[in-house]
């Protein structure tokens, strides 16, 4: 069996931030990707990122990628790609599945940066081909500069929904309109005013009631909600496209967390069940540590903060201490309260509250 | 026997100029589909080759057998697991193309125990 002091599973923002202190602590590092490539999802964000400047807003979420990435160069970490790990055990051990293998791994700490999955949406033939979810286009165009096709309805309005439709225009498809069920938009306005200037139809207050199609998608028919979310009869409207793009949010990545049996909570302003954790973001199974959209979707800012702590914690527990502990450990703490200050943080605040942390 | 029809929009889906990104196609790469001689490129996911090669139906439905295409493109789904080279419930949207690949829709049908 494989040993080592930290086990990291998933390479996105959280896991490599993790990856990075808990090496500066002098620990043996693991990280354990399922995808081909490290990044998570901001190997497929092609915009400049809003947040604050010590979490690199103002860059692509690609180049911050990339940024994370060079800063483990040279460093034990020991990569593992196409790599998912199936399983859990309270002895801090884990199985990986790789190559058509599985293998055992044993760690002092585990770290779960599992990050979220894509909500689906129920309507009559929501699974025809050519219906998919906002970030498999974004991997498919961004990654690949493969289309999901030539005329797309985007369903949701969240800032998702909005750069979505955006980069999809970039990629020269046609946003043939953006339906959101409630009665005003869901993410920032700028990025809306941007939609509508290139000529998005924005309609608002209506949702999907079914889909065409013959073995693919061929249309949709929208109808229109009243202010308790209630169809309006005889208000069904035909849209043609090939294909529809669904954006109503993300759910954490709660699986392996949940098969070990950890202490979890259902947390709407969080995206779903969530791990109950300690501050040092400890979760109820001993020495397994969680941080980023997998404790409650957020933002890769907070998500490389929260890696950033949730890896000196497991180090410290661990009897590895940084050389900046206490330095960092007041700095990362005050990055996330101003991450999370103002009405854009109201509804994460209100959220965590509802875990046991207090940001008011 | 689960059936597929083998149909293909024909369309080139490939992203020609892109004002951020650049897509390298420096490779082909030769695989087949349901027994059809197909080629992507060096980089591509087997599910992103197939969109590209106008392939939107990936798997069957286990009871009613309706078409599915992919969904998510990060392995959760399962939606868009094909048999490659043999091996079965292998994830397309997760599996780079590699030369001479044979790829096929799952075959084997599922048996349920109640
Ligand atoms: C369209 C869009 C726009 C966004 N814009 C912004 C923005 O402007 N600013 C901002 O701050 N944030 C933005 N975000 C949010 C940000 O991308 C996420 O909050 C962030 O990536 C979360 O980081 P994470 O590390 O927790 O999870 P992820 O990035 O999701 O990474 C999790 C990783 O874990 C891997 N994994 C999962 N399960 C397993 C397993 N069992 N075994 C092995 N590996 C596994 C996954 O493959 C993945 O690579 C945006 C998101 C989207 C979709
Ligand atoms: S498309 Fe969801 S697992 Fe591949």
């Amino acid at each position: 069996m494989i040993e080592k002091d930290l086990v990291v599973i998933g390479g996105g923002p959280a896991g490599l931030s993790a990856c990075k202190v808990a090496l500066d602590a002098g620990m043996k590092v693991a990280v354990f990707e399922r995808s081909f490539l490290l990044g998570g999802q901001l190997v497929k964000q092609t915009h400049k990122f809003f947040g604050s400047e010590s979490q690199y807003a103002r860059t692509r979420g690609i180049d911050i990628a990339k940024i994370l990435i060079d800063e483990l160069d040279n460093t034990d970490l020991e990569v593992f790609l196409n790599a998912t790990v199936v399983g859990l055990y309270k002895d801090n051990v884990i199985t990986v599945y790789q190559d058509n293998k599985y293998f055992k791994v044993k760690a002092k700490a585990i770290i779960i940066a599992t990050g979220a999955s894509e909500k689906f949406l129920a309507f009559e033939n929501n699974d025809l081909p050519g219906i998919y979810g906002a970030g498999a286009v974004q991997t498919l165009m961004n990654i690949h500069g493969v289309l999901p096709g030539k005329e797309v309805v985007m369903v949701g309005s969240g800032n998702i929904g909005l750069i979505v439709s955006y980069q999809l225009i970039q990629a020269g498809v046609k946003v043939k309109a953006l339906i959101e069920a409630a009665g005003k938009i869901g993410g920032y306005q700028v990025h809306a005013s941007k939609l509508r200037r290139l000529g998005v139809d924005i309609i608002t207050n209506t949702t999907v009631k079914r889909a065409v199609g013959d073995g693919k998608i061929e249309k949709i028919v929208t109808v229109k909600l009243d202010d308790s979310w209630n169809e309006i009869e005889g208000s069904e409207q035909e849209i043609s496209c090939d294909a529809l793009c669904i954006s109503v949010g993300l759910s954490p990545m709660h699986m392996l967390l949940s098969m070990a049996e950890a202490n979890m909570t259902y947390v709407g302003e969080l995206g779903g069940l969530v791990p109950i954790k300690s501050c040092d973001y400890e979760t109820s199974l001993a020495h397994v540590y969680a941080c980023g959209d997998v404790t409650g979707i957020e933002e890769a800012s907070s998500a490389m903060v929260e890696g950033k702590i949730a890896g000196l914690m497991a180090a410290k527990h661990a009897g590895f201490i940084h050389p900046d502990y206490e330095a960092l450990e007041n700095e990362l703490n005050n990055q996330l309260c101003v991450l999370r200050q103002g009405p854009c943080g109201e509804k994460i605040r209100c959220g965590l509250k509802k875990v046991g942390e207090v940001y008011d | 026997m689960i059936k597929y029809v083998l149909e293909e929009s024909g369309e080139d889906m490939r992203i020609d100029e892109h004002p951020i990104l650049t897509f390298a196609k420096d490779k082909k790469i030769r695989f087949t589909f349901n027994g059809k001689e197909m080629f992507g490129y060096l980089g591509d996911t087997i599910a992103a080759a197939l969109v590209d090669n106008g392939i939107m139906e990936f798997s069957k439905s286990v009871i009613h057998e309706r078409p599915r295409g992919f969904y998510c493109a990060i392995g959760n789904c399962g939606s868009c697991n094909m048999t490659v080279n043999g091996v079965e419930n292998v994830k397309t949207c997760l599996t780079l193309l590699e030369e001479n690949m044979v790829v096929e829709n799952e075959l084997s049908e599922v048996i349920i125990n109640d």
